[in-house]
């Protein structure tokens, strides 16, 4: 499904789903969540040890206090599938915490109809040293099956998987690949009404990837409530009906995904000109993100690339104002934010030597050969003026996420071209 | 909308429990049935190795207290008695200490999915409990082979691994809580335990403990339990845990205790469980 490009397009009928949604209107209200608040005390100094306990006992133990959520509160509709959005430390993920058991809410309320199985990650509880039949047992009854349920049902859980022959294999001797598939399997086949899930989307293979797809799509029409937490727009615009946008554990909008996306790209942005010290009364961004996506050599948007398939990076921008000797950076990051690949480039038909003007807009395209390993990547994407690559106009982290997927596995986070010669050293041997 | 539509319920946040206490049960067994499995079906040798250990140890108790200090010249049966008395309190020293760090090492189902906290200790102590089933097997056909019984008392045993369940399940629970904030509760531990092995009468039976400090000895919890096992699996003729402690009356403390340190770690734990995603 294609992502709307133009912020003009919110009132022109969304996706096929479009029935769908207004029947959701109607639907009973599923998960009911008012005022919730969650504060973290994160010890200053954190005393570990009874020892210092005892040594020290009146000393005062000093926190930090991290307001995690304030005062959240939303209704999702039986049936739908509800967007979480947000940039890292908004209390996204806190807050499917809190509405999974995990975390015990400070004030407000969060109530459910039905039975509800967190996703925060694929395949914990996965014990190495057990077949994969019975950590599929085990790990159905923690999603609330009975024991004999989860037997029946470890069946189809296999089958799903397409690890039939490895059934009563210790998981210590499956590789990466098949025990996401195996963790995954388990999820699908968890039969509650609710399911929230934390970026697990993507993982496996191509075929692996479509029947994923397939999947959550299914789900989807079955009926299910989904919540989902991600900072993958992409994803968000594709399956949810609604999404939520997070800031400082606050509610900033919920609605259309679209909607929402934008917003969370124009949010990123104001929290760097805060960051930066901007001058007040500049706070509007001189250049505007109207699009960015991914394609594949297909010519097709996508966020999962096979290892070493060309990728090529698209953006639609407009200048808002002039920005004089614009250059326009893209930056590669691995889930762990470190840089792998950095894209400079400057607008190739302007006499100044980039200025871009007012009222512009403008396309850029990055071709990129994928040498990336495996993994999760994410986007950075940026904007400085008069050529000076510190001073940062506009900076858009974790703009995108995708996916590499492949089995030739690697240390390195990135591959290259090369030549080795092994030869035997001509030795004296007696 | 339908009339099949559920209800919208309060969602409770973490505990103890969490979950229904159906689900607890089962995920304690599983767990316990996994652990137990892992270590006896993954090798060949490994029942013999978990028994190996109890009885390697048995082997040097009984050298040094029949051959060097003469501790059990005048207890009868002295051999098997010291063999029972080894593997009941191994039992309580295993599962309390693999209990002990058992929060802290499945740190990711307790962040990561909605899970009755109190299920991994317990699953601790119940995957020793297999344990301990299987080890009296082998105890009783060496108590036999050592010519002593059958006693029809032989059939409370149930009666005296049942305080004995209890207790370590007590005090596993309130040391996997602690271990969450306190993480040198290791060591205080392993000391402690130590100790507890001298304040039972693992080795040594009451009557020969002086007169002014058998009140300690008899504060412990464990203490009629021990002496209760030689009464009715090794020696009938010797005192039950009433007649050795001088009456009902001196029981009492111990008694007390067992039932406070219950108390504590239905508080304790209860206090602890939904704070325990956060502090790992």
């Amino acid at each position: 499904m294609a992502l709307e490009t133009r912020p003009d397009a919110d009132t022109a009928p969304r996706r096929g789903a479009g029935d769908r949604a207004t029947d959701l209107d109607a639907a009973p209200v599923a998960i009911e969540v008012r005022g919730l608040e969650k504060v973290f005390r994160i010890p200053a100094q954190r005393i570990s040890r009874l020892k210092e306990r005892l040594v020290r006992p009146l000393a005062r133990q000093e926190y930090r206090r991290l307001h995690a959520l304030r005062d959240v509160s939303f209704d999702v509709r039986s049936g739908e599938f509800f967007g979480i959005v947000g940039r890292n430390g908004s209390g996204k993920s806190s807050l499917l915490k809190v509405m999974a058991s995990i975390y015990r809410a400070d004030a407000g309320s969060v109530r459910m109809a039905g039975s509800v199985a967190p996703f925060i990650e694929l395949g914990v509880g996965f014990d190495p040293e057990l077949s994969a039949r019975d950590n599929v047992v085990l790990n159905a009854v923690m999603m609330g099956m009975t024991p004999s349920e989860a037997r029946r049902r470890l069946g189809a859980v296999i089958e799903f998987a397409e690890l039939e022959e490895f059934v009563d294999l210790k998981l210590k001797n499956y590789s990466s690949g098949m025990l996401v598939r195996l963790a995954f399997a388990v999820m699908v086949q968890a039969d509650t009404d609710i399911l929230l899930i934390d970026e697990v989307l993507a993982v496996g293979d191509a075929a692996f990837q479509q029947k994923c797809a397939d999947v959550f799509q299914g789900m989807r029409k079955e009926g299910k409530t989904i919540v989902l937490v991600t900072h993958d727009m992409t994803a968000v615009e594709k399956y949810c009906h609604r999404a939520m946008l997070l800031s400082d554990g606050r509610v900033v909008e919920i609605g259309d995904p679209g909607q929402v996306a934008r917003r969370y790209l124009r949010l990123n942005f104001e929290r760097h000109h805060e960051q930066a010290g901007q001058p007040s009364g500049d706070d509007s961004a001189p250049v505007r993100v109207l699009d960015i996506w991914l394609e594949g050599r297909d010519g097709q948007r996508r966020t999962s690339f096979e290892q070493d398939e060309s990728i090529r990076i698209c953006a639609e921008l407009e200048a808002l104002r002039g920005v004089p000797g614009a250059q326009f950076g893209f930056v590669v990051a691995t889930a762990d934010d470190i840089a792998v690949h950095e894209f400079v480039g400057q607008l190739s038909d302007s006499p100044g030597g980039g200025d871009m003007e007012a009222g512009r807009k403008a396309s850029i395209t990055v071709d990129l050969q994928n040498r990336l390993a495996p993994g999760r990547y994410y986007i950075h994407f940026g904007v400085t003026r008069d050529r000076n690559r510190k001073d940062v106009v506009l900076h858009l982290p974790h703009l995108l996420g995708f996916l590499v997927y492949g089995d030739q596995v690697s240390t390195a986070v990135v591959g290259t071209d090369y030549e080795m010669q092994i030869s035997p050293e001509p030795g004296e041997e007696g | 909308m339908s009339a099949i539509e559920p209800e919208l319920r309060p969602v409770s946040g973490p505990s103890a429990l969490a979950g229904g206490t159906r689900r607890f049960w089962d995920l304690t067994w599983l767990i316990a049935v996994n652990k137990f499995r892992v270590t006896y079906l993954g090798t060949v040798l490994g029942y013999l190795w978990s028994l190996l250990r109890p009885l390697l140890l048995f082997g040097v108790l009984l050298f040094v207290f029949t051959q060097i200090i003469k501790l059990g010249k005048h207890v009868q049966d002295y051999p098997v008695l010291l063999l029972i008395d080894v593997m009941l309190f191994n039992f309580f020293q295993e599962a309390t200490q693999s209990a002990l760090t058992s929060v802290v090492q499945e740190e990711g189902v307790v962040r990561k999915t909605q899970f009755p906290r109190l299920a991994i200790p317990l699953a601790s102590v119940l995957a020793g409990t297999f344990n301990l089933g299987v080890s009296l097997v082998a105890v009783f056909v060496f108590i036999l082979g050592f010519g002593v019984g059958p006693y029809w008392t032989w059939l409370l045993l149930p009666a005296l691994l049942a305080p004995l369940l209890t207790f370590t399940c007590a005090v596993a629970a309130i040391l996997s809580a602690l271990y969450v904030r306190f993480r040198d509760m290791a060591v205080i531990w392993s000391v402690l335990s130590q100790a507890l092995f001298y304040a039972t009468p693992v080795l040594y039976t009451v009557d020969i403990v002086p007169q002014q400090f058998r009140w300690v000895i008899l504060l412990n919890p464990l203490t009629p339990i021990f002496i209760q096992v030689r009464h009715w699996i090794i020696d009938p003729s010797a005192p039950g845990a009433i007649d050795a402690a001088g009456g009902a009356l001196h029981l009492v403390p111990a008694a007390t205790l067992f039932v406070v340190i219950c108390i504590l770690a239905v508080w304790v734990f209860n206090r602890e469980a939904p704070r325990m995603a956060e502090e790992l």
